[in-house]
């Protein structure tokens, strides 16, 4: 029995649909990411299932449990849900002390002062914040704080964690050792995550399943690898890493790159889109070799640029061009010489 | 010609020395970047060249006029360069063609020459067809083209651009640095950059200094010599993902870590028993089985293109990458805990007793 | 490529414009409040602390010190549950047509407060006024229901007029304040109320604290409301105590020293107040800046919301509508006392001050071309003194610094003053009983408004904008010229009308400074009550009320339609 489930979520803001019809359910413990571009609906989809946006038409169910359903008049106040949930620009309490601040739900649920203290200094202590306990929010770090929201979170013992990009207001460095962290908390505490953010690789880290969203539409819901292995559509292999798209069209039962040559021999798209007259050919600039057989692209090396790890070609290909990376040790050609280009995993759109 | 001499050029405020005693030539026609932390000097010492800033010591020449020492100072509206800042600074009250315009008009240029000059500017930078708008009306990138237009058209012989870049989303900053290299290179001027960034350094630079935060050069040199040749730990930590793998010496052998593996690389020169192996995850082969260093992968991450993993070798620690597709093809999804091998490609040897590592060069 | 230049010539001109800057705060402000302390603290030659302690010791001027103390306090505290409780209503209930009323309760701020209480006094004197007497009348009450000439008297005018400071700070916090600090009670359980009690209220005292210490400040200093409702029944604060003596004793040497030393209490604690101020909006301020905007979550009120909507308007229409109209009627009487009836009414007193009454007629001509003076003299210096302060990096910047603080913490009376001190002929000039002196006091008065309005808009012009003209090569002068000055406009656009708007309706200062031929309209209309000529000072007070009403509107759709240009 799936734990969260939305069915048929909609939201409009005026003439403008945010969400359109989502569909999806997490299990007991998992870990489920919605990804996409700002304004893709993800906050706001997370913003129905914790109760501060009202949909405009579904139900969402937590367990057995309705949770919202405009069609049926029914809504739980957030503070109903009991849920877990941090938000991006960390909102701890100024005013309260670190302890008073993951205190704060347990003295709303009237619990009792051992307990409190038992539950509270557990939480603490799964987030290393045992030594700040007495502290004020105000003199932790940026990571200090969102220990501290993600404490307060887990003083409940939630069974469904909310994640609003947690981490985007933090350096690169900690950014990485928090995803470590909540991983840890997860799996220590059993709790599901519905977990939003904007950056493909901390989603890919982190999740069990994965949710693209753009313009408030469901594009693919799947496993990191089968996001990146095999993205649904375009959109969704342009927003995982870097890309490339050729033009191509298709003339007289041949295909050939606009404003270029004919693909070479072998070079073609599956039986499925056949029909189409014009299709992209995507590929990903690491998954490019540099090749001297015969049936492979013809380019020209238009800039090469070495930046430490990698060296970076720029290939032309008549008027359109394809970005290349190599790692530093492989041997490539110089910059204004031709090449020639064995796409590693073609992948065609219409 | 614009080359820039600085000759032991020091600058304090009150008690606190930002750079002391800095010698440096910019050769004439090259992209020479000046990388560092924050809070190394480096916006200070192209703040000095412009002119907005005075050294407390020592002399700056540009070409062949002397233009700050202890007595005298050119004030940076006679020192006929460009500069384009990291906030932009496109003055919002003034169009596009007026932005670009000002220098020009300021130089007393006839109108008609004044409006080809911009144009031709404006066209230079893509900004085509925008000239009549106002900076308010355009993005961030475009601002920022703007500022370089309104640098160059006075033909500058030098430009400085401090951070330009920083303000910019990631996409439009990878195709920004490599433009603003095109345009170096076509109008064969000298550039004076500064940035944090080692991968915009990388990019577009014919020579680099690394400075460190005490505003101290600890090495110039072109991006392949910094990169593969680094003078200290600093640098290399500086310049990209370092792996620092633990190796101690119990008489004349080498070991990893607190195991019993030898370490397999040509051996340092020096008397110390802690070692340090420095190495980029790059320099890492990594399979299941084989010759090589004995390990485990504690900890594998998929991030999309690449495979991330954290290797444990007899208590030290190291990471690196692999394509995903490679890793696919050549079976190489490791999960939590497998045991692996490692071999690596080269590797620097520092002293462990003088490592700095990467948190400590930001910090 | 020119020869290198001197370093002289760099530091030379900054130089000018620095020395410029602080001569301007020196001879207006400075000088005088020196003159003050001197005054009050140095007799017969010599440091004099007896002296002093015995001028305070008067039971005269030691019941003015108690009365501001005490009319202060109260009045600091009903502004401050009153703007909160409004601030609250408005920015995190959903009642209705919260927008028009927090406009409107923004309206106190540009009505002067001494006609306010003029418009109370017709209303509420014991025995003329028309509530009261409509009570007498025809409720047979026996007596007055409501004595307006009395310490709460005072206060209620003073609470209507200032509580703005304290509504328009906590609504700018509440506004401001990142709702997930709210939300993130909520998902832990909170309810709404349990929210606003141990959550919003706390992050927004700060920005209570730092208005009601506004108001404090505001209420020691004040003159107009004690000066036209406490005079009547002998109260006394500060403020009017230095008029009351200054006034009858025609400047005799005891009531100089007596307004010295009450005013130098005045500027003590002024400056003390600040500093708290400062202590409070620097230390306690949270970092509660939203970085996501998401709306508020917003109060259902439900039963409520209608009778708070009522509870909003009736507060409106006492406070604001009421008076206003008061004012109109009674200036529009044959004489005062008279019942509103349509035979009673007429447009003659109008006409007569605009048109054929000398006093008025020059008042008026007086208030208006002082006011224009001022404000473009102080624009101007404003600009000047903000640019170095914000922008230059020269040496003797901190003592203009401390200068630029010092407009802040000296109140109207104490300029006023501080000005007969310095300009009376001692030092050479005297501009007694000319309208120079009451210029000379209004730049004074008015430079803090224009430090802050100027040096706002400074601040918003990054120092890379005038860095990259001087890299364009523009001169410093040409920067300024071409880059500076047109970015500021607006700021001193605003400058000039925080200026002069507040002119038209000055009292404080003018009082203590005018001569028969230069009362301002303020003045007129003050006099005018005094002396008996009710009808006439509220149709005078009536024109300053279209005068200035009409004058903010302008602005705000002058200032919206540059606002919508950018």
């Amino acid at each position: 029995m799936p734990h969260v489930r939305l069915v048929n979520v909609t939201k409009r803001f005026g003439t403008v649909t945010a969400v359109d019809n989502l569909n999806f359910t997490i299990e007991k413990g998992e870990c489920f990411s919605m990804l996409g571009p700002s304004g893709c609906g993800k906050t706001t989809t997370l913003r129905m299932v914790a109760g501060f946006e009202n949909m405009d038409d579904g139900e969402v169910y937590v367990g057995d449990r309705l949770l919202s359903s405009p069609a049926k008049n029914f809504y739980l106040p957030p503070e109903k849900r009991d849920f877990g949930m941090v938000f991006q620009a960390f909102a701890v309490w100024p005013h309260l002390s670190v302890y008073e601040n993951v205190a704060f739900p347990l003295r709303i649920r009237k619990v009792n002062s051992a307990e409190l203290h038992k539950r509270v200094t557990d939480a603490l202590t799964a987030t290393n914040l045992l030594d700040s306990a007495s502290a004020s929010p105000d003199d932790l770090s940026g990571g200090g704080k969102q220990r501290v929201a993600l404490a307060r979170a887990l003083a409940i013992n939630p069974d469904v964690m909310l994640l609003d990009e947690p981490l985007s207001s933090l350096d690169p460095h900690l950014r990485e050792e928090m995803r470590f962290e909540i991983k840890a908390l997860q799996r220590r505490y059993g709790f599901c995550i519905i977990y939003v953010t904007h950056d493909q690789s901390e989603a890919m880290a982190l999740s069990d399943r994965i949710l693209v969203m753009r313009g408030g539409v469901a594009q693919q819901i799947d496993s990191p690898l089968n996001i990146y292995a095999n993205p649904a559509n375009r959109f969704v292999f342009s927003f995982i890493g870097l890309s490339n798209f050729l033009e191509v069209h298709k003339a007289n039962n041949a295909y050939r790159l606009a404003g270029g040559d004919c693909l070479p021999e072998g070079l073609a798209p599956p039986p499925a889109l056949a029909g189409h007259e014009r299709l992209s050919l995507a590929s990903r600039p690491a998954e490019i070799e540099f090749s001297d057989a015969p049936n492979v692209l013809r380019g020209q090396v238009a800039r090469k640029a070495y930046l430490g790890e990698t060296i970076d070609y720029l290939v032309k290909l008549g008027e359109q061009s394809l970005r290349v990376q190599k790692a530093r040790h492989s041997p490539g050609p110089e910059q204004g010489t031709n090449c020639g280009l064995l796409l590693l995993r073609p992948t065609w759109y219409a | 010609m614009a080359t820039i001499y600085l000759k032991n050029v020091s600058r304090r405020y009150g008690q606190r020395s930002v750079l002391d005693g800095l010698t440096l030539t910019v050769n004439h026609g090259e992209c020479f970047t000046l990388l560092g932390p924050s809070g190394c000097g480096k916006t200070v010492l192209l703040r000095l060249i412009a002119g907005f800033e005075q050294p407390t010591a020592g002399s700056i020449r540009i070409g062949d006029a002397l233009v700050a020492d202890a007595s005298a100072h050119v004030p940076p509206d006679r020192r006929d360069l460009g500069v384009v800042f990291q906030e932009y600074a496109v003055w919002p009250h003034m169009s596009v063609f007026d932005n670009v315009g000002y220098p020009l008009k300021l130089a007393k240029t006839p109108k008609e020459e004044r409006a080809d000059r911009v144009m031709e500017t404006i066209a230079l930078v893509n900004l085509h067809s925008l000239e009549k708008r106002l900076p308010s009306e355009l993005s961030g990138g475009q601002q920022q083209r703007v500022a370089l237009a309104r640098a160059l058209v006075g033909k500058p012989s030098l430009m400085l651009l401090d951070e330009p870049l920083s303000n910019l989303d990631a996409n439009l900053r990878e195709e920004m640095r490599f433009e603003i290299k095109e345009l170096q290179r076509k109008l064969n001027i000298t550039v004076m950059y500064v940035t944090h960034d080692q991968e915009i350094a990388l990019a577009i630079s014919d020579r680099i200094a690394v400075m460190d935060t005490q505003g101290r050069i600890r090495q110039i040199g072109s991006p392949e010599d910094i990169f593969e040749k680094p003078v200290d730990s600093f640098v290399f930590s500086f310049m990209g993902v370092a792996n620092f793998l633990q190796v101690r010496r119990e008489g004349n052998e080498f070991f990893v870590g607190k195991g019993g593996q030898r370490a397999p690389w040509d051996r340092p020169h020096g008397d110390s028993l802690a070692w340090v192996a420095a190495f980029r995850p790059s320099d890492v082969v990594i399979r299941r089985d084989g010759n090589g260093l004995k390990g485990r992968v504690k900890r594998a991450s998929f991030l999309g293109p690449v495979m991330d993993y954290l290797v444990e070798i007899d208590g030290a620690h190291l990471r690196t990458t692999v394509d995903t597709h490679t890793a696919v093809a050549n079976n190489l999804m490791f999960d939590d805990d497998q045991p692996c091998v490692v071999g690596v490609r080269e590797v620097h040897w520092f002293d462990a007793d003088t490592i700095q590592s990467a948190g400590e060069a930001w910090a | 490529m020119s020869a290198p230049v001197r370093k002289k010539f760099f530091v030379g001109t900054a130089g000018i414009i620095l020395f410029l800057s602080i001569a301007v705060l020196v001879v207006f402000v400075a000088f005088p409040v020196v003159l003050i302390l001197f005054n009050a603290f140095w007799t017969k030659g010599a440091f004099n602390l007896v002296d002093v302690a015995a001028v305070l010791r008067e039971p005269d001027t030691y019941q003015a010190l108690l009365n501001s103390v005490f009319i202060a306090g109260g009045t600091t505290i009903g502004s401050t549950i009153i703007g909160t409780f409004f601030a609250w209503l408005v920015t995190r209930t959903d009642l209705p047509y919260k927008n028009f009323m927090k406009g409107m309760f923004l309206v106190p701020f540009m009505l002067p407060s001494f006609i306010g209480a003029l418009a109370w006094k017709m209303l509420l004197s014991p025995r003329a006024g028309y509530i009261n007497r409509l009570f007498m009348d025809y409720f047979g009450f026996d007596g007055p229901v409501f004595n307006i000439y009395s310490y709460y008297g005072i206060m209620a005018v003073e609470v209507m007029y200032l509580f703005p400071f304290v509504f328009i700070q906590v609504c700018g916090a509440l506004e401001r304040m990142d709702p997930t600090l709210e939300e993130s009670a909520r998902i832990s359980g909170a309810g709404l109320f349990t929210i606003t009690r141990r959550i919003t209220i706390p992050l927004v005292l700060p920005s209570i604290l730092s208005g009601a210490l506004l108001i404090m400040l505001y209420s020691m200093a004040h003159f107009g409301t004690v000066a036209v409702l406490g005079i009547e029944n002998g109260i006394f604060n500060i403020p009017t105590l230095i008029y009351e003596r200054i006034h009858q004793s025609a400047g005799s040497f005891a009531a100089i020293r007596t307004g010295t030393v009450l005013a130098t209490v005045l500027v003590v604690s002024a400056a003390f107040i600040i500093w708290l101020q400062g202590k409070v909006l620097g230390k306690g301020r949270y970092q509660i800046i939203a970085g996501k905007s998401f709306r508020p979550m917003e109060l259902k009120l439900r039963g409520l919301r209608y009778p708070l909507l009522i509870l909003c308007l009736a507060y409106i229409g006492f406070t604001i509508v009421l008076p206003t109209v008061v004012i109109f009627m009674v200036g529009g009487l044959k004489t005062y006392g008279l019942p509103f009836t349509m035979e009673n009414l007429s447009l003659d007193n109008y006409k007569f001050i605009l048109f054929d009454y000398k006093t008025t007629k020059d008042a008026i001509w007086n208030s208006v071309s002082l006011g224009l003076s001022a404000a473009v003299i102080t624009m101007f210096a404003g600009v000047m003194i903000s640019y170095v302060i914000v922008k230059m990096k020269v040496r003797g910047k901190g003592i203009l610094e401390f200068l630029g603080m010092l407009p802040f913490s000296v109140p109207g009376s104490v300029i006023a003053l501080g000005v007969i001190l310095a300009w009376s002929g001692k030092f050479g000039v005297n501009l007694y009983n000319t309208v120079w002196i009451i210029l000379v006091a209004y730049i004074a008065r008015y430079m803090a408004f224009s430090l802050k309005a100027n040096s706002a808009a400074l601040e918003q012009v990054h120092d890379s904008l005038i860095e990259a003209a001087r890299a364009c090569g523009a001169s410093m002068w040409q920067s300024l010229r071409d880059i500076v000055l047109p970015l500021v406009r607006p700021g001193m656009f605003a400058a000039f009308f925080l200026i002069f708007l507040p002119s038209l309706r000055e009292l404080t200062v003018s009082i203590m400074l005018y001569a028969p031929t230069t009362r301002t309209i303020g003045v007129a209309i003050y006099t005018l009550n005094e002396d008996g000529e009710t009808v006439m000072s509220a149709a005078l007070a009536g024109i300053a009320l279209v005068i200035i009403i009409t004058g903010q509107t302008l602005i705000t759709g002058l200032t919206g339609a540059s606002v919508k240009a950018k």
